[in-house]
């Protein structure tokens, strides 16, 4: 199969006639930087989008309650609903295994002081599962967890960087912060991927905030995770049911959005793999485009060289060529153009992106890149493209009758 | 050596087909230098192809050293030109980015012959045309008779039995003309076999036969004294 000498007369070929290689080799290496430029571009926007959820579990439902818009079985529109503990004890019985994990959640802004210094934070009580639909990482000490409950310790959990504003390169674990006046120990120090806001806040025991906070049994908000092996119907049915069963415990309306609002992420998430679906499938189209009016290119410019090689090819014929060896050596003129010329429109596109690529965040496009399998995987493009190329010129080629080819005038 | 039966070819031209070749008879032996002559567009280079296999006869027969040449494939066809057939032309039909070596290469490349190989037998024939020293230079660099030179050469390379030239002076000035008779003359001197399209008497009778075309039929086939080209040289 490897015959050095065909190759030996390909290279010739290519070298003797350096302009028009270079010309049909302009042509593909543009279609491939183009493709691979928009191809990163199009990862980072997906990067974005992705990034932008990885804060929260995809299976996250969170459940807020305000005015009733309506008046409904007696009672007058703009009743404020209150969520208590008993409603929070509600939702963990009544669906049971179908909930993976739940939290209340109370909100406060403190003023926390250690030492000298003090910042303003926002505080969140929480019951122990918060950690997993929070995707909070601990880093030093624990979380919160069902002792600091039952016993309303004094307890907290405390971003890296809270830790960093007030402890100034000190080891806050064990330490007593004070928040509004009152010392809390820091049990705990997390991390957490969402970005620098998910690590200024502060947690406690849900039971020590409404001890401290009123001295009710008060929560702003159930946050929960349905079971991961529901599907996406199964989980908007279970979220429309809990929607339906609270709204029937609180006596509200069938059509009031506002008193209780369920919002389930598994929508969102539905959504954004629909876009993400969208996006690719976008990239394929603009890809293959660029990569078919690049093949159509190069096979003009190989038709345009058979023709202007007419002479050559009847030549070799009269010499005894036979009709595959012709074919070969226009097919694999094609392709080792196609191949060299579309590697360089590589390696520009991906240095291009590496230069670019950093500034572009602000467009909403993050990490552009191609990964190493897309490479590997446009070179065989390459190779196929500069066959399929190839394949009609060879053909050309290879029907020049040698007479015709060699006639005088 | 090759023997012509009843051969037509015509060519189609538009709704009407022009008729060539009106049935052609003529049988050449070993070692004859035949001159094919006749007015423009009397059929000669047609003729020529087909003896060349570069074209195919409408009907008739054509037995080339006791082989029938019907219906080749295209791929036989080259390996039958490849290893019977040498051919010169009127434009040389060098290949214009290949040395001169090189293209005297070049049937021995479609034989399978070896790079060094067919090297050395290259660089032996250009030396029997005596341009050895011109081995490395490209066509364009070289003058007519030269390029001609380059071009027997090439045709001798894979030693052919029956060596075909359409023209071959005709794009030379009467000297160089000269000296290219003078060369194939020693060729059949040698024992080649060889075929001779042209225009002009004085080349003609410098071959052993001349048949003469009109009409698309042979109008005469005559033996002729050879008349030796060293003698103008
Ligand atoms: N491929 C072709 N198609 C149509 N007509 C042709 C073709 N080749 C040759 N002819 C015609 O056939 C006639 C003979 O051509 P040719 O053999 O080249 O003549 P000669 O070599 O004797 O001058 C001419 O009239 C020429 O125009
Ligand atoms: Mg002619």
């Amino acid at each position: 199969m490897f015959d050095l000498d065909l190759w030996r007369e390909i290279f010739q070929s290519i070298n003797m006639n350096r302009t028009r290689s270079l010309l049909s080799g302009f042509t593909v290496a543009f279609a491939i930087l183009l493709f691979t430029v928009l191809f990163a571009i199009a990862n980072g926007l997906q990067n974005t989008f992705s990034e932008a959820f990885v804060d929260e579990a995809a299976n996250s439902i969170f459940i807020k309650s305000g005015r009733t818009t309506k008046a409904h079985k007696g009672l007058q529109a703009g009743r404020r609903i209150q969520f208590k503990n008993e409603d929070f004890d509600y939702v963990k019985e009544e669906f049971g295994d179908k909930v993976e994990f739940i939290t209340a959640r109370i909100y406060k802004n403190v003023n926390a002081t250690y030492k000298n210094e003090q910042s303003t934070y926002p505080l969140r009580a929480v019951h122990p599962d918060h950690q997993f639909l929070e995707k909070t990482l601990i880093q030093s000490g624990r979380y919160i967890n069902q002792n600091d409950l039952d016993n309303n310790t004094k307890s907290v959990v405390i971003g890296r960087l809270v830790e960093e504003d007030l402890f100034i390169k000190k080891e806050a674990l064990g330490k007593y912060i004070n928040l509004n006046g009152i010392p809390y120990k820091v049990v705990g120090v997390f991390h957490d991927d969402g970005g620098d806001n998910e690590e200024r806040i502060i947690y406690m025991p849900v039971t020590t905030a409404q001890r401290i906070y009123g001295n009710n049994d008060y929560i702003n908000q159930i946050n929960l995770t349905y079971n991961p092996e529901m599907d996406y119907d199964q989980a908007l049915s279970f979220s429309t049911l809990l929607t339906k069963k609270l709204k029937n415990r609180f006596s509200i309306a069938k059509n009031d959005q506002r008193a209780v609002r369920v919002r389930n992420m598994a929508q969102g998430t539905k959504a954004i793999s629909q876009m993400s679906f969208g996006l690719t499938i976008i990239i394929l189209v603009i890809g293959f485009g660029t990569l078919i009016a690049g093949i159509v290119g190069i096979s003009n410019i190989m038709i345009f060289i058979v023709k202007e090689r007419t002479k050559e090819i009847g030549i070799r014929k009269a010499l005894g060529a036979s009709p595959k060896s012709i074919v070969s050596i226009i097919l694999i003129e094609s392709i080792l153009i196609t191949a060299i010329a579309g590697y360089i429109g590589l390696l520009i596109g991906v240095g291009v992106l590496e230069l670019v690529g950093p500034s572009l965040e602000d467009y909403f496009i993050k990490d552009p890149g191609v990964s190493n399998s897309l490479v590997i995987g446009a070179t065989a493009t390459l190779i196929i493209a500069g066959a399929i190329a190839g394949y009609l010129p060879a053909k050309k080629a290879s029907k020049i009758k040698p007479i015709i080819a060699l006639r005088n005038d | 050596m090759l023997k012509i039966n009843q051969l037509h070819k015509s060519y189609a031209i538009g709704d009407s087909s022009l008729h060539v070749l009106k049935g052609i008879d003529l049988s050449v032996d070993k070692g004859e230098m035949v001159a094919i002559m006749g007015s423009s567009g009397s059929g000669k280079s047609t003729l020529l192809n087909i003896i060349g296999m570069l074209d195919e006869a409408d009907s008739g027969d054509y037995i080339l050293d006791e082989l029938p040449i019907k219906d080749l494939t295209e791929k036989k066809a080259a390996v039958y030109r490849n290893r019977f057939l040498g051919f010169i032309f009127q434009s040389f039909n060098l290949i214009n980015y290949k040395t001169a070596v090189e293209n005297v290469a070049l049937p021995l490349y479609y034989q399978g012959m070896k790079r060094k190989e067919r090297h050395e037998l290259a660089m032996f024939h250009l030396g029997k045309v005596g341009l050895a020293d011109w081995a490395k230079h490209l066509p364009k660099e070289l003058s007519g008779g030269q390029k001609q030179r380059v071009a027997i050469a090439r045709a001798l390379a894979a030693n052919p039995k029956l060596l075909l030239a359409d023209e071959p002076t005709g794009a030379l000035d009467t000297k160089t003309s000269h000296e290219i008779m003078e060369f194939i003359q020693s060729l059949n001197d040698e024992g080649k076999t060889i075929l001779m399209v042209t225009h002009e008497e004085d080349i003609a009778n410098m071959c052993k036969r001349i048949v003469r075309l009109r009409d698309g039929v042979i109008m005469e086939d005559k033996r002729v004294e050879q008349i030796r080209a060293e003698q103008y040289v």
